[in-house]
């Protein structure tokens, strides 16, 4: 706590933030003058902050910057505030590289100018969109104005090396393996890494654009739909930020239920990962077994809960659905059932070294590239970061128990392939905890109408790390301004040094480790 | 009669190629827990390829037009050097082994640039590496079979059979530690785990399928097909060299019946242990190949000094 009114004292005493009347549990919010927003962040980085997440808002006459930074779970939101006139303003990125896309997003989206940012290429928008263009402002049409035929993005201009022997290679943004698409830009030499470049923004569905005007409802059917692996935690995030709006608290076991179904959500795919990662270094046994233990979870999931990604269930004020005693009785047993199985699987899969050999000291990211990049989830956590929101910035039902937040600190892919097992043990035993206490009452609460200009932020432990999410309302209770930050924005850029000094065909088990959602980050 | 017999176990062994393939994926499914496709989807997929639209790459030059044809057709050639059912066929008398490795090396050639005349970059990687691998595994080869050859005095495969045929069963550990440093390479020049992986999409991981990545249609059919009877070559080389009983040595009916039992009851045991192998082992990191084949020449040389030191006088 001293590290953090020391910060605010600095801050305060250079005139470069303000306290702001409002507070966005469980952020405090802060206004910073424009011109000191990169001498901001800079302060913030010495002062050891994280930055974890950002965004713009178009309020008319002006336009709104918003940054979440975080320290030993204190959450600080700063924000600014720009004419929608030639809005400018500091770049963050010099001093924390985690900003960098989401700035680069925020400028095609909004078109605010960050100065001193490193990099002017466009990032979320390709060509579809004119040079004037930012479909985020509130006078772009929802439909936008469409070319007859969209232009490819064909000329990004993508880092170039040079020299005897180095050459490129185009990878996607159609692959062979049915997985999302992305376009990875590879410099070799021989077999060796030594550039590598992502260029996402294939899957940009304008998530953002078509939240704005929805009911409550229909943002969390639309939060579900951010990322199809993360549908509980995005729609969880979304939710907790619309009662956050309200102030509305929601029953009990609606958020033990919640729980219930994100630790599931959880283990699925994990499950489903670390089977992955030995299918990429052709180990097709452990492929199928755990995609086996999946599957009958998932089936659980369809049969209980009634689908099998647990999506729509969330709802604001609670969960649609309920458990009878049955069915915990089920979900024991399948507990059980995966314990014993994973007892077996992980013996021979930790025996098998050819398959340590692929896995260990590959794709190494230190924990202080980790720390830089702001990395989330099981990546960080197999690089020596801890962070864990359900236990440092807990949300029920997590602040009535105790989470254990595993690491590793090696940073290969055999650590992050550990890492994941761990994590279900966890979420295992916290699934315990939660069947066993799931406390009697509603499932839901009503969610009232909220009042414009109500906004809220929900942070939650997804799967994949901390998600962010940011709610305004406009009027009649609809939403005018949606945020959804999943980890992927921190972790994608961790795989373009994890794969540095790497061979090309030692890529694809890095990115399986990695495995960051394309969707979650095109938006 | 000879030519007749001659003509009909090249086709039988071109026909059952794909057959072989399709029974090593029913087995690898087995071995994962998982319903099997049929034994004749292979058939069913050259099928499908065949009446497939080609597409060929812009800026394809005629070697990439002509490579599948070459390929293919090599593949059937060294096929009628390796006895099957009968030995003292008129084709297989006529080649020797080291044909034979001249036949796989040529087809490598052909696909090796027909893997970069299109230039893209996955052609010209899959290229590198299978050119990376050959020039291990081809030594090993050649040192495996001069094994056999110095043994039986001759590089005739046949005719070595034969001789090994008819002489009365003995132990030879030359042949073990060569038929091992053979199986190695065998595993090497098929593609399959854990050298390279032939189940894979991931094109950066590629070896034998970065290379044909650019085919379609009767092309692909006809490169699949010959990467079949590859993988038939070496599984009956192995079978036929180090355990040639069975095999016919005159064209009676009764003779090349046992034949035919024969092979199919080495090729199922042969499968067997690949597939076991495959099962336990993850894919190696490219560079680990070195070490794999490197240890298959080991074996090999073994196998000449051991001929040498205990066999030979």
């Amino acid at each position: 706590m001293t590290a953090f009114s020391n910060f605010i004292s600095t801050l305060e005493q250079q005139g470069i933030i303000r306290r702001s009347e409002i507070t966005l549990t469980p952020a405090k919010v802060w206004q910073i003058e424009p011109k000191e927003w990169g001498n901001c962040a800079r302060l913030a980085r010495d002062a050891g902050w994280r930055w974890s997440a950002g965004w713009g808002e178009d309020l008319g006459d002006t336009l709104r910057i918003n940054s979440l930074i975080e320290m030993s779970g204190d959450y600080l939101l700063l924000r600014a505030e720009v004419p929608s006139q030639a809005p400018e303003l500091p770049s963050q990125t010099p001093y924390f590289l985690a900003a960098d896309r989401s700035e680069r997003h925020t400028r095609d989206m909004l078109g605010i100018c960050f100065l001193e940012h490193p990099d002017e290429r466009r990032w979320t928008r390709h060509q579809g969109w004119g040079e004037d263009e930012h479909p985020l402002r509130k006078v772009f049409p929802l439909p936008g104005n469409p070319p007859e035929q969209t232009p490819p993005d064909k000329d990004y201009p993508f880092v170039k090396a040079q020299g005897a022997s180095v050459y490129e290679i185009p990878v996607g943004p159609v692959h062979a393996g049915i997985i999302e698409p992305g376009h990875f830009r590879f410099q070799a030499v021989g077999e060796t890494v030594l550039n590598l470049e992502e260029r996402l923004g294939y899957v940009h569905k304008g998530i953002e654009k078509l939240a704005e005007g929805r009911d409550p409802e229909g943002l969390a059917r639309l939060a579900a739909r951010i990322s199809g692996d993360t549908t509980v935690g995005h729609a969880w995030a979304a939710c907790l930020a619309m009662e956050r709006a309200t102030g509305i608290e929601i029953p009990e076991r609606g958020a033990y239920l919640r729980a219930i179904m994100a630790e599931r959500e959880r283990i699925v795919n994990h499950l489903g990962d670390m089977g992955a990662i030995c299918n990429d270094v052709g180990f097709a046994f452990a492929h199928y077994q755990f995609g086996r233990l999946r599957e009958e979870w998932l089936r659980d999931n369809r049969n209980l809960f009634g689908h099998r990604l647990l999506m729509d269930l969330l709802v604001p004020g609670g969960v649609a659905m309920d458990l009878d005693p049955k069915a915990i009785d089920t979900l024991d047993t399948a507990l059980n059932r995966l314990g014993r199985e994973l007892d077996e699987l992980l013996a021979i899969l930790d025996r098998n070294t050819t398959l340590g050999d692929r896995l260990y000291t590959t794709g190494i990211l230190t924990s202080k590239t980790a720390t830089t990049l702001g990395c989330l989830g099981y990546v960080g956590r197999s690089s020596g970061q801890s962070f864990d929101v359900r236990r440092e910035a807990p949300y029920p039902p997590y602040d009535q128990l105790k989470v254990k937040v595993p690491s590793e600190d090696l940073g290969d892919v055999g650590s992050r392939f550990w890492i994941r097992y761990k994590e279900i043990r966890v979420a295992m035993r916290l699934l315990r905890v939660l069947l066993g206490r799931l406390p009697a009452g509603a499932t839901r609460a009503d969610f009232p109408v909220p009042a414009e200009g109500a906004e809220g932020l929900g942070i939650v432990e997804g799967w994949r790390g901390e998600i962010v999410t940011y709610v305004r309302f406009g009027e009649d209770g609809h939403i005018d301004r949606f945020f959804p930050r999943d980890p992927s924005w921190l972790n994608w850029s961790a795989l373009e040094r994890i794969v540095l000094e790497n061979i090309v065909p030692d890529f694809p088990v890095c990115n399986k480790s990695v495995n960051g959602s394309y969707s979650g980050v095109d938006l | 009669m000879a030519w007749l017999l001659n003509l009909l176990q090249v086709i039988l062994f071109v026909a059952t190629a794909p057959l072989l393939a399709g029974w090593i994926k029913k087995l690898k499914c087995w071995s994962q827990n998982r319903m099997a496709p049929s034994v004749l989807q292979p058939y069913r997929d050259l099928f499908k390829l065949v009446r497939k639209e080609t597409v060929v790459a812009e800026g394809a030059s005629w070697i990439f037009h002509m490579a599948p044809y070459i390929i293919f057709s090599v593949a059937v050639l060294a096929a009628a050097i390796v006895p099957l059912v009968a030995v003292e066929l008129p084709t297989a008398r006529m080649a020797d082994v080291i044909v034979l490795v001249g036949f796989f090396g040529l087809a490598r050639f052909f696909q090796a640039l027909a893997g970069l005349d299109i230039g893209t970059a996955f052609g010209g990687m899959g290229s590198s590496r299978e050119m990376t691998v050959a020039s291990l595994a081809e030594p090993a080869m050649l040192m495996a079979v001069f094994t056999l050859a110095v043994s039986m005095s001759t590089t005739n495969l046949s005719t070595a059979i034969a001789t090994l045929l008819h002489e009365p069963l003995t132990i030879r550990p030359s042949f073990v530690f060569a038929g091992l440093g053979l199986a190695l390479v065998a595993v090497a020049e098929t593609g399959r785990i854990p050298v390279d992986n032939p189940a894979t999409h991931l094109e950066l991981t590629m070896i034998h399928e970065a290379m044909i990545l650019e085919y379609s249609g009767h092309h692909l059919a006809l490169i699949e097909w010959a990467a079949q009877i590859r993988m038939m070559i070496y599984a009956v080389l192995l079978a036929n060299i180090f355990m040639p009983w069975g095999l016919a040595d005159n064209f009676g009916l009764a003779a090349l019946g046992w034949g035919a039992v024969a092979i199919v009851v080495k090729l199922v045991g042969l499968t067997v242990v690949l597939v076991l192998a495959e099962a336990v082992l993850a894919k190696m990191r490219l560079f680990r190949a070195q070490h794999f084949l490197g240890f298959a020449y080991l074996l090999a040389l073994l196998g000449m000094l051991t001929h040498v030191i205990l066999e030979a006088g």
